[in-house]
């Protein structure tokens, strides 16, 4: 951009902003409800009932938004170094290796405590594995990171569909999936957190890989603006030409910053295998890896927007379970063109309606109106 | 003979694969070779598909459902071109997004208007493209090797997979020898030096996406109207990401871009056909690995280990005029 936009100040800039766009977002969702033919205040009632309105529906919403913040977090550490990473489902999806190994391997002899690191492991390696490739090849070989991650996505579909019909499936057994583990690889329900609240989590799939998200969304925070290396990964996403100029070692870096990313994004598979399911299915990410896109944009790629954001994205999955229950013909792929039209205004759309605003915010106060007077003399 | 027989099969399915890969891969050609690059073409077929079968259906008209496919496909493309030459947005975030809205709106308006799990009821002879039967097909269907291959291969497609061979000819000759194509192609140069020569960078920008967006829904028709009977649920199953392939596949030009689809074409009517078979000296392939090599060929190739694949230099980046 030859004339950047007059900055705004922080609340607008990271509040009021991709607050307009969601609720862009949601208004045309509500047209398309209105379209199916069906009421969308009463469907946005079922979305927040269904999402919060009892223990067990706020232990789902969570469930979501653990995989969420794995998955935004994932998207939001390449984009800060300038990267699009749109592989985030492939490697999640080969994460699951990782965790499925490691669980098979211990879970009749370890502990969930001890075998769980493990399995944190496994699932970073491989999810960063699958994610270093696409690095190397841009890094090195100059091919655009965003085509060959979408071309992995669909190569680790068929490399998982032959891995689950040929290597992980018991004998015998007709559904693509591993064996059920035995206690060692079962995550326990995080109980006790939500009782603090008076809460009962009830049957929903709440687990502590919540916490390891947190945890990962701090780590995240650290290395990004606390970090030499995450100040590299930033120089480089704002310049590469100053990058390189300051001697930042381009190759290295994006091969490093994606393998934090697919480490990120495969970490995700923790919380449906070990926490859920107990067994690795055959697609088991369920486009997790795409809305990690939504959740960066909407958080605007910074841990403390993309903790809300995830939360955001997993009540619309669990409140969007029970609109298709109580309305037949809101069917659950609602949500998939939320998160289309988010994802449409909160990232290409982004600047729509910012002049407007801007606008608005420097007319209405004098010394707004000075500043860009001066600035666009 | 068995073995020709086979051959003419394999070759007759390939084609039948191929022909909305060509046209999709054509209409990525328009837009990419301007500068816009689309990795929406799956959303717009799929919508395209639903539009055509839907309309083909109510109408029971074949011409009114690949209208309502064109105008459909255009109008998402409309969409992409809005926001990524005139709002400037990523459009590698905008091809995302459209192809999201579609594959959810796709299923939850079929599901509103026809209660039939996300399809469009099964479409009447009149609804759908019928095969066009090439002059004596019949009649040269007993000459040895060039009566099968005239009868079984060049006769008997839909119209639409005519159309999509001869599109890239005329995709060539769009191209490079006219004006217009020669100014799309330097605006995914150059678009400085267009704009310098006084032609508007947006306007040619967007008659590029609307290109795309033509040929997209063409290709979404023939899903439904041509190659099936009515819509399914997410019928693209990734073949728009297959074209996309395909068009990196043929480093953005016109006769590659034949030659690339007919490959994957192969690849996956291969696949279908020879599921399990043991192969001499290979053994079994598995299926999964055929339906993975398109995707592996483009990343190779992308990499650079078999030629280079250079994407158009103004390719991604919105155009901003010099202040």
């Amino acid at each position: 951009m030859s004339v950047p936009h007059a900055k705004l100040p922080g609340w607008a800039e990271y509040g009021l902003i991709p607050l307009v766009n969601l609720a862009a977002a949601f208004l045309i969702s509500g047209l398309v409800v209105l379209i199916v033919g069906e009421s969308p205040l009463e469907a946005a009632y079922h979305m927040i009932n269904g999402a919060f309105g009892r223990g067990e529906y706020i232990g789902f919403t969570l469930y979501y938004t653990t995989t969420f913040i794995f998955t935004g977090l994932a998207v939001a550490v390449a984009f800060h170094c300038g990267l699009f990473n749109i592989g985030g489902e492939g490697q999640a999806y080969i994460g699951g290796i990782g965790v499925a190994l490691a669980c098979l391997s211990f879970d009749r002899v370890l502990p969930w405590y001890l075998l769980f690191p493990i399995a944190v492991i496994g699932a970073a390696f491989f999810g960063a594995l699958w994610a270093m490739i696409p690095g190397w090849l841009q890094a090195k070989r100059g091919s655009h990171i965003v085509i060959t991650t979408i071309m992995f996505n669909f190569i680790a579909a068929s490399l998982m569909n032959y891995l689950l019909n040929r290597v992980f499936k018991p004998l015998g057994s007709m559904s693509l999936e591993t064996r059920t583990f035995e206690t060692g690889g079962q995550l326990p329900k995080l109980d006790w957190l939500m009782s603090i609240f008076g809460l009962s989590v009830g049957n929903a799939p709440f687990n502590i890989s919540f916490l390891l998200a947190l945890l990962a969304a701090f780590g995240v925070w650290v290395l990004i603006w606390r970090t030499r290396l995450g100040y590299e990964m930033r120089t480089m996403g704002h310049s590469p030409a100053a990058a390189r100029y300051a001697g930042i070692k381009e190759a290295k870096i994006i091969v490093i910053t994606m393998m934090i990313s697919g480490g990120l994004a495969g970490m995700m598979a923790l919380n449906p295998i070990m926490g859920e399911q107990f067994r690795m299915q055959l697609d088991f990410v369920q486009g997790a890896g795409f809305v990690g896109i939504a959740v960066a944009l909407i958080g605007r790629s910074h841990p403390a927007g993309i903790i809300p954001a995830a939360l955001l994205f997993g009540m619309l999955y669990q409140g969007g379970a029970e609109i298709s229950f109580e309305m037949p013909s809101i069917s659950r792929d609602m949500i998939v063109i939320i998160q289309g039209l988010v994802i449409l205004f909160a990232g290409a759309l982004e600047h729509m309606f910012r002049p407007a605003i801007t606008r608005i915010i420097f007319g209405l106060s004098p010394k707004g109106r000075q500043a860009a007077a001066t600035k666009g003399a | 003979m068995d073995f020709f027989q086979v051959f003419i099969e394999l070759a007759q399915s390939t084609v039948r694969v191929s022909t909305p890969l060509i046209l999709a891969a054509l209409a990525g050609l328009f837009t990419e070779r301007a500068g816009v690059f689309d990795i929406g073409l799956e959303g717009k077929m799929l919508g395209a598909a639903f539009a055509a079968g839907t309309v083909a259906y109510i109408t029971q008209s074949v011409a009114m459902g690949l209208g309502a496919a064109i105008l459909v496909s255009v109008l998402l493309s409309l969409v992409h071109g809005y926001a990524s030459i005139t709002q400037r947005g990523s459009q590698i975030v905008s091809g995302v997004a459209i192809n999201f809205v579609v594959a959810g709106s796709t299923v939850i308006l079929g599901e509103a208007w026809f209660r039939q799990g996300g399809r469009t009821p099964a479409l009447m002879e009149s609804g759908r493209f019928g095969t066009i039967k090439l002059p004596f097909a019949d009649a040269l269907r007993e000459v040895p090797i060039l009566g099968p291959l005239y009868s079984g291969l060049l006769s008997g497609h839909s119209p639409l997979t005519y159309f999509a061979f001869l599109m890239v000819p005329a995709s060539w000759w769009i191209l490079y020898r006219t004006r217009f194509g020669l100014r799309l192609r330097a605006v995914g140069e150059n678009p400085g030096a267009v704009d310098t020569a006084g032609i508007s960078v947006i306007w040619l920008r967007y008659r590029a996406v609307i290109c795309c967006g033509i040929l997209c829904g063409i290709a979404g028709a023939y899903l439904s109207l041509a190659a099936n009977a009515g819509f399914t649920k997410g019928m693209t199953a990734g073949k728009g990401y297959i074209a996309l392939a395909a068009l990196i596949f043929a480093k953005w030009r016109p006769k590659n871009i034949l030659f690339a689809c007919l490959l994957f074409g192969f690849l996956d009517a291969f696949a279908i056909r020879y599921q399990g078979y043991a192969f001499p000296l290979i053994g079994k392939v598995p299926v999964q690995f055929m339906q993975a090599l398109p995707y592996i060929l483009t990343v190779i190739l992308l990499a650079g280990f078999i030629g280079k694949a250079i994407p158009p230099k103004a390719g991604g980046v919105p155009y901003v005029k010099e202040r």
